[in-house]
């Protein structure tokens, strides 16, 4: 299982793997935001939170069909599938290793970005803790939506539209949680559903994402 | 005899074609009356005038909107469980269905609330779950048009039937949470709506017409999702045929 | 150790292709199947490595004894030949890859990615992770595509060699491997079309 974790994160770093691309992407959509609702302080301040999970969100999801597409299509997943190691442990490690490469790096550059929206101080340490404790539940859902469009060609819109409604409950309470902690409201229950939701998908969707990679790949 | 006998697609088409008729005849009966006496044979309301008469489309296309998802819910268990085709077929059939049913809530919603709050969309709690599930059924219907193998959409559709079953009610969860609304509570079906002595809810006028509205769609839904599933097994049996004589022209 | 498959039936794409297969497989032999492009090699060895269900019948001894090589070689093009096979066999729990480099003569290839090797190389790379399994029974599909005369004789002896260690293969081929193997033409065993009025639960 190391040894997958290990190929996927070395896959991602070297040349063409798309380490990256998610964080730049972030960036522009943080930097256009400004240009698109005006550079007012306060208008920018209030709306920071929803804009930095937005952007975490959707550059989460411009990488998702990598978790899987590249594997099945260099019939490394049919291998793979004959390996010793079950489905649900393969997708559970291409989830963690799409959280590493893209979700991780959003959560840090998260309050480094807020600092362009003026976030409020008070907010720094929400939208981290939000964020982090979000971006596991988006990778998780997005290696579902992966599994379920893989062997599609021209899959990455379906994929969107499949996953976006997925993610709602995610990001409301996160984007909450931390809109919450940036006005100096109690943080506490947005915080713990954030939470609970992260934890359910992390434990229970690796099933479905490898039952529907099974169906997939007969 | 069983129930499951209905899951063979010659018993299924020659059972559901012999009960269409009548159900056709009912179901429009039921619906045009109902809304015939909805629209024109009750009073307007005291302070909502003849808007509140929307509600004989509203509420019974916003019913259908969530059952038809639950009988969708139901039709994948099914499937996934028993492996009957017409199960599966049967929940790509009311899929189209539910959303017209989910787009008629969303509109009539809007038109009646721009007299009422003054605005044609509101980021109302139950606007906002409506949207979700008009998402979620996008999502599903586009599922089943980009997969080629029917029995691998079908399998991959009710699997993101269950999943987005548990993400919905959770957006619903999440949705009440994030904003509380303008929109009245569900007071249908709650006792004092046929004392109807207070404005928030139906009043009984309105009551009696109401469910013969919401009778009619139940029945028109029953009758369009029987209709359409002959015509998707149909379809599949014509797919099935065509792909056996490549099968015997190649040998 | 034995691959035992009984009255097997395998269908693509809903249509069943083959049907009534049974045979068995010990260990030291290999059998050669053979037949038409289209009669369902390819869906019969996916369906005894476990990939697709059986429509009916059975497979037994294959659960963690296979190891099975496709069309495709889930070959990492950024990754060098040897980071390729360690990988998979990190993956398999099995340790040393020097004797798979060394049997396909990879050795002057070893620290190349992958990406810049030509189709016969990569196919070798391909072949030698199997090696790297461990895995006594091998499910070979058309293993020999772009590969020279040369490295067909010596995948041959591969082949050979896995068989004196106790190790058995079921290969896919249209080519004459010079393997002294059972072969097992499987045009007779095409799937006759279910009668055209069976209108039932399963559409065909």
């Amino acid at each position: 299982m190391i040894a997958l974790l290990l190929r996927d994160l070395k896959l991602a770093m070297r040349a063409g793997g798309g380490f990256g691309l998610g964080l730049s992407f972030f960036l522009i959509v943080t930097v256009m935001v400004p240009f698109a609702v005006g550079p007012e302080t306060e208008l920018l301040s209030r709306i920071a939170p929803g804009v930095l999970w937005i952007g975490a969100l959707l550059a989460c999801l411009l990488s998702l069909d990598r978790i899987l597409a590249l594997d099945w299509e260099d019939g490394s997943l049919d291998l793979l599938a004959t390996a010793p190691l079950p489905l649900e442990a393969i997708v559970t490690i291409k989830s963690l290793a799409h959280w590493i490469t893209t979700g991780l790096p959003l959560v840090l550059i998260a309050p480094v970005l807020g600092v362009l929206l003026h976030l409020p101080a008070s907010a720094y340490l929400w939208i981290f803790v939000s964020l982090l404790l979000g971006t596991p539940a988006l990778s998780v859902i997005g290696t579902f939506g992966a599994a379920l469009t893989v062997g599609l060609k021209r899959g990455g819109l379906l994929l969107s539209l499949l996953v976006l409604p997925l993610y709602v409950p995610t990001l409301i309470f996160g984007a909450e949680m931390a809109r919450r902690g940036a006005s100096g409201l109690s943080i506490e229950t947005p915080m713990l559903l954030l939470a609970g939701i992260s934890a359910a998908s992390v434990a229970l969707l690796p099933f479905a994402s490898a039952a529907v990679l099974r169906i997939n790949l007969r | 005899m069983s129930i499951w006998e209905y899951a063979n697609p010659k018993k299924f088409l020659s059972t559901s074609e012999k009960v269409m008729p009548a159900l056709w005849v009912l179901s429009i009966a039921l619906t045009v009356g109902g809304l015939i006496w909805g629209f024109f044979l009750t009073p307007d309301d005291y302070r909502q005038g003849s808007t509140v008469k929307i509600i004989f489309i509203h509420v019974p296309a916003a019913l259908m909107a969530i059952n038809a998802w639950f009988m969708m819910l139901v039709a994948s268990l099914i499937w996934v469980i028993r492996r009957h085709h017409v199960s599966a077929l049967a929940a790509k059939a009311a899929a189209p269905v539910g959303v017209v049913m989910t787009l008629i809530a969303l509109v009539t919603g809007a038109l009646w609330g721009q007299p009422m709050w003054g605005t044609w969309w509101a980021w109302d709690p139950r606007l906002t779950s409506f949207l979700v599930l008009f998402l979620f059924y996008l999502g599903y219907i586009a599922l089943w048009e980009a997969i080629e193998d029917p029995d691998t959409a079908a399998d991959l559709t009710a699997i993101l039937c269950l999943v987005g079953s548990v993400f919905a009610v959770l957006s619903r969860y999440a949705v009440l949470f994030w904003n509380q609304g303008l929109h009245q509570g569900a007071s249908v079906m709650r006792a004092g709506a046929v004392a109807g002595d207070t404005e928030e809810r139906v009043s009984n006028v309105f009551a009696t017409p109401l469910f013969v509205c919401m009778g009619g769609f139940a029945l028109l839904f029953l009758v369009l999702v029987l209709y359409r599933t002959g015509t998707e097994i149909r379809a599949r049996r014509i797919k099935a045929l065509l792909a056996r004589e490549r099968l015997e022209a190649e040998a | 150790m034995t691959l035992t498959v009984s009255d097997l039936s395998v269908a693509r794409g809903g249509l069943p292709v083959l049907e009534g297969l049974s045979f068995d497989l010990p260990a030291g032999v290999a059998l050669i199947l053979r037949g038409p492009n289209g009669i369902g090699k390819t869906t019969l060895l996916r369906t005894i490595a476990g990939l697709q269900p059986p429509l009916k019948g059975t497979v037994s001894g294959a659960e963690d004894q296979i190891a099975y090589a496709a069309h495709a070689d889930g070959i990492k093009p950024t990754l060098t030949v040897v980071e390729n096979l360690i990988f998979w066999a990190n993956v398999f729990d099995h340790t040393g890859i020097e004797e798979a480099i060394e049997s396909f003569n990879l050795t002057a290839l070893r620290d190349r990615p992958a990406g810049a090797l030509s189709a016969g190389q990569k196919r070798r790379l391909g072949l030698a992770r199997m090696l790297v399994t461990g895995r006594p029974i091998w499910i070979l599909d058309e293993p020999t595509v772009s590969l020279d005369t040369d490295h067909v004789r010596q995948f041959a002896d591969v082949v050979r060699r896995h068989l004196e260690g106790g190790g058995s293969a079921l290969i896919a081929t249209h080519i004459d491997l010079g393997l002294e193997g059972t072969v097992l033409n499987v045009g007779p065993f095409k799937a006759a079309p279910p009668p055209i009025d069976d209108f039932d639960g399963g559409f065909l």
